[in-house]
């Protein structure tokens, strides 16, 4: 349906190519959190991995830094509708924290629960062999709080309510069970490039 | 969710910066706090979608938006500039479980705002809550101040104090600073009364002061809900 007298401010058009429907290109870096930003201590900070209530595998800060780091850049897209180009990251890989760790994935599906009580659902095929990791540095300084410091997941081809922030453990579950926002009215899956903003999108 | 055809009733300009949109849409039931998506399309096909909150009681017979207009912004601009009274625009929701109350979910109730963010806590009031209420409202000027009648209006067990960042505060009761622990923690005392559940909406800058100020006074982060609208 066309919009009487709308024009639009059009991205250019190697911009739009890279822009999801719905999307539009920012270069702030708005926040999306359910309550306030929680402090998280570094000497407190713990991040394990969990299947069954057992720990297969966790770090203490200090014992993360020394896990491999790898950079990305990658895009990344908020369902608030606001994406952003080439944001550069630093954090230890899925993939490098699972051979670290000497964990062999005992289910398919993994639930991030973080210091603020957040979780959400992420398959592990989601997480391999792709950029996803466990973020520590955003643009060469250590991550904000409110971006998610001092480490935050990050799964940049999903939405990025899917990037749990303030992780503090990964844990392996049975099925593909709901987060918070899942549950509350967003796509289980979340791919913004198919537009999976809310439960029933295709 | 189904995009919906949504036509514009009503325009109120109810600040200087600061419009209501009313529209008739059938979408289903929402909660007082949850928000919709509106999509606009040019000729071309290009698209631009933006989310508003629902200002509108539940069950009222037209849905109310608050849209401030942002200096070159796409959409608010085409919404205070362009669009006019029999318009149609395509809108999708209700949207969001989490910045959500029901009178079901009783209190005592705090709700924080900051410009256009009065919006979703604007519908938790007019359901009139049957419970303690403190609303702490962050404008500019005592101009900017949206719905300020109503708001003056509002029952007993309401209580409405306006923080006026940039000029001097026009009633006894209100404050001309910005939020921070300090007015925070006079006006909570001046309240008397611990708030079971608080919602904190507006600019991102102005939930991250208003929610780091909650948590210092000492109120639990898990009750604080936040609505981030983005901007500086
Ligand atoms: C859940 C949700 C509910 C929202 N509800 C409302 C509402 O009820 N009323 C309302 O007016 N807005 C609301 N917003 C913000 C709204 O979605 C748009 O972001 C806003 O109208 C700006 O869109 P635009 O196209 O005019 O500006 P754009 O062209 O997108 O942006 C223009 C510039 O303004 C900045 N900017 C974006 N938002 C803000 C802001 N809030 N304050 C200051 N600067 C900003 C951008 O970063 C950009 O630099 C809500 C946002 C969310 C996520």
């Amino acid at each position: 349906m066309v919009t009487r007298g709308f024009v639009g401010r059009r991205p250019k058009a190697d911009d739009a190519r890279r822009l999801p429907p719905g999307q539009s290109l920012t270069t702030d870096f708005p926040v999306l959190s359910l309550g306030p930003t929680p402090a998280v201590r570094l000497e407190r900070w713990k991040l394990a991995i969990t299947h069954d209530r057992k720990v297969l595998a966790s770090w203490s800060w200090e014992e993360f830094q020394a896990l491999p780091h790898t950079p990305i850049t990658a895009d990344i897209h908020c369902v608030t509708k606001w994406s952003r180009f080439d944001t550069q990251w630093e954090g230890v890989t899925i993939d490098a924290l699972l051979l670290a760790g000497g964990v062999t994935p005992p289910t398919q599906f993994v639930l991030a629960k973080c210091y603020d009580g957040y979780t959400t659902n992420i398959p592990l095929a989601d997480q391999r062999g792709a950029q996803a990791m466990i973020a520590t540095r955003y643009a060469g300084e250590p991550l904000a709080a409110e971006h998610g410091g001092p480490a935050r997941l990050l799964v940049p081809h999903l939405y990025l309510w899917k990037s749990a922030k303030w992780i503090a453990e990964f844990r392996f579950v049975e099925w593909n069970a709901p987060g918070f926002w899942e549950e509350r009215g967003y796509h289980i899956r979340g791919d913004p490039w198919q537009e999976q903003r809310y439960t029933n999108d295709p | 969710m189904i995009w919906q055809t949504a036509v514009i009733e009503r325009i109120e300009q109810t600040t200087p910066r600061v419009k209501s949109f009313f529209f008739r849409v059938a979408l289903e039931h929402h909660d007082a706090g949850q928000h919709v998506d509106i999509r606009l399309t040019a000729q071309d096909g290009y698209q631009a979608q933006r989310s508003y909150s629902i200002a509108s009681a539940p069950g009222a017979e037209l849905l109310e938006l608050v849209v401030e207009h942002l200096p070159e912004g796409e959409v608010s601009s085409f919404l205070h500039d362009v669009a006019v009274v029999g318009d149609e625009i395509e809108m999708r929701g209700p949207i969001g479980g989490h910045f959500v109350w029901r009178q079901s979910d009783e209190g005592p109730l705090l709700l924080i705002a900051g410009g256009s963010g009065i919006a979703p806590l604007m519908a938790m009031l007019r359901t009139r809550p049957a419970t303690d209420t403190l609303l702490i409202y962050s404008t500019r000027t005592w101009e900017d101040v949206i719905f300020r009648d109503e708001l003056l209006a509002m029952d007993a067990r309401v209580r409405v104090i306006f923080l006026i960042t940039r000029e001097l505060p026009r009633r006894a009761e209100d404050f001309g600073t910005r939020i921070d622990r300090g007015v925070l923690g006079s006006v909570m005392k001046q309240w008397g009364c611990a708030p079971r559940h608080v919602y904190v909406c507006g600019a991102t800058s102005f939930v991250e002061a208003a929610a780091t100020a909650l948590v210092d006074e000492g109120i639990p982060a898990a009750i604080i809900k936040a609505e981030r609208y983005g901007g500086a």
